[in-house]
């Protein structure tokens, strides 16, 4: 196995387009487990942890940029007011352990369909900056995810840094599993709501080949709310919200859960989300 | 590849480290520190729990390259010689300890969390140890052994 380490972003670059074999590691939550257990035995392993900039976050023409080398207990200390959902979403990441070394990036790297970062990136538009020695592209993250652990990346592009809109009204986060720790969920949900624009994006995890959204869902439940006099919605139109999250999703049979009861999960967690999110808007946001 | 860190405060030293090779497996047989403990080798039991530059991580999780040039305190570095770390002492005092497999994870992770949070409530114990698991005990013993370390330091 050959051993890379850049030490500056340039250098990592290079290194990708002379090795685009090379498997990034950074917090080795995904990568260290499948070479421990034998899984895959990457020819090259290039090893991101030294490369500062990745570890950074910035503001940037009203975006937040935040590098892909930040560890989910970061974003959860650091970055929980701009990006709540996402922050909801890292605290139920593995443990303090596993949220310490972990990393956006990784999760967008594996582009597992389980992945917890993905639903609330899907639902706060989240666009994913790839670089290559040639050059640098923003991918949209609802085009980002191609197949089961499979993303946009060419093989000589290497992911940098994620970009989300600090959050223009209430997010939530909901995650079915086992126990609440070390958990990869059964199904996830995302919620963003924008009140400024007055609109709804959501996020499905683990229930398809990808992570998805669910834009039915979304434009018919804008039509419903009511935005200026925040009152709640009818029980009927969040039921057929719930059902229209539900139907969003393409779940499988699989060791963690049925699809059927998957759909079930998700309409509720479509359907409760949304409750919380409302009586926030209602309640506390300007 | 050679591997060179500061472990416990010595420089350790390791030739002809395979590149996939995690530091668990540098510090438990390159170095030959036992304490961290080898189970799932997958980031699931917490029983490799060390400090790595301060933060603490699964040592399955890193590779040893990753290492390189790192500090690193294993449960041996908590204390020295003369006895035992407030938190080890809390837990042999509360039977805190069954088999013990996990008991050296425990010990690093409560000690983690004492650093941040000097007295913490049983949901803060109980978060900050979801990643380390006991299959012997039913945690009710391991709670009060880091109550009583908290009410010490």
């Amino acid at each position: 196995m050959n051993f890379l380490q850049p030490s500056t972003w340039a250098e990592a670059l290079a290194m990708k387009a002379a090795h685009p074999e090379a498997l990034p590691i950074a917090g080795g939550t995904d990568v260290l487990v499948e070479i421990n257990l034998d899984h895959n035995r990457p020819d090259t392993v290039m090893d991101l942890t030294r490369v500062a900039d990745l570890a950074e976050w910035a503001t940037e023409d009203g975006l937040v940029r935040v590098g892909a080398g930040v560890t989910y207990t970061r974003i959860i200390d650091e970055l929980g007011d701009r990006m709540p959902g996402l922050a909801m979403a890292s605290r139920t990441v593995g443990s303090p352990q596993i949220r310490n070394r972990g990393t956006v990036g990784g999760n967008l790297g594996t582009a597992s369909p389980a992945g917890d970062a993905h639903p609330p990136l899907l639902a706060s538009d989240a666009l994913v900056e790839l670089a290559s020695a040639s050059g640098t592209r923003r991918v949209p993250v609802r085009d980002f995810f191609t197949g089961p652990k499979r993303n946009a990346a060419r093989k000589d592009e290497l992911i940098a840094a994620f970009l989300i809109e600090p959050a223009t009204g209430p997010q939530t986060f909901s995650k079915v599993g086992t126990r609440n720790a070390m958990v990869i969920a059964v199904c996830s949900f995302a919620l963003a709501l924008d009140a400024g624009r007055r609109r709804v994006r959501t996020g499905i995890g683990s229930a398809g080949p990808t992570p998805l959204p669910a834009p039915e869902a979304e434009q018919f439940i804008e039509g419903e709310l009511d935005w200026d006099g925040r009152q709640p919605p009818s029980d009927a139109a969040v039921a057929r919200f719930g059902e229209l999250a539900a139907a969003a999703a393409k779940p499988i049979d699989d060791v963690r859960g049925t699809a059927a009861y998957r759909r079930h999960a998700l309409s509720v967690m479509a359907r409760r989300s949304l409750g919380w999110a409302w009586q926030d808007y209602r309640v506390g946001w300007a | 590849m050679k591997v060179a860190c500061t472990v416990n405060g010595a420089a350790r030293e390791a030739d002809g480290v395979w590149e996939g090779e995690s530091l668990l497996y540098v510090l438990r047989e390159r170095f030959g520190l036992y304490g961290s403990k080898n189970a799932c080798e997958q980031g699931e039991c917490g029983s490799c729990s060390v400090f790595l530059d301060g933060v603490l991580v699964c040592a399955c999780l890193v590779l040893g390259g990753q290492a390189n040039g790192r500090t690193i305190v294993t449960v041996e570095g908590l204390t020295d010689a003369s006895g035992l770390h407030p938190v080890q002492q809390a837990f042999v005092e509360a039977g805190a300890v069954q088999c013990g497999f996990c008991t050296p994870g425990l010990v690093v992770a409560t000690h983690d969390l004492l650093q941040r949070v000097r007295k913490p409530t049983e949901a803060q114990i109980r978060e900050a140890l979801a990643g380390n698991i006991c299959r012997c005990t039913g945690y009710a013993k391991i709670i009060d052994a880091v109550n009583l370390a908290a009410g010490r330091t």
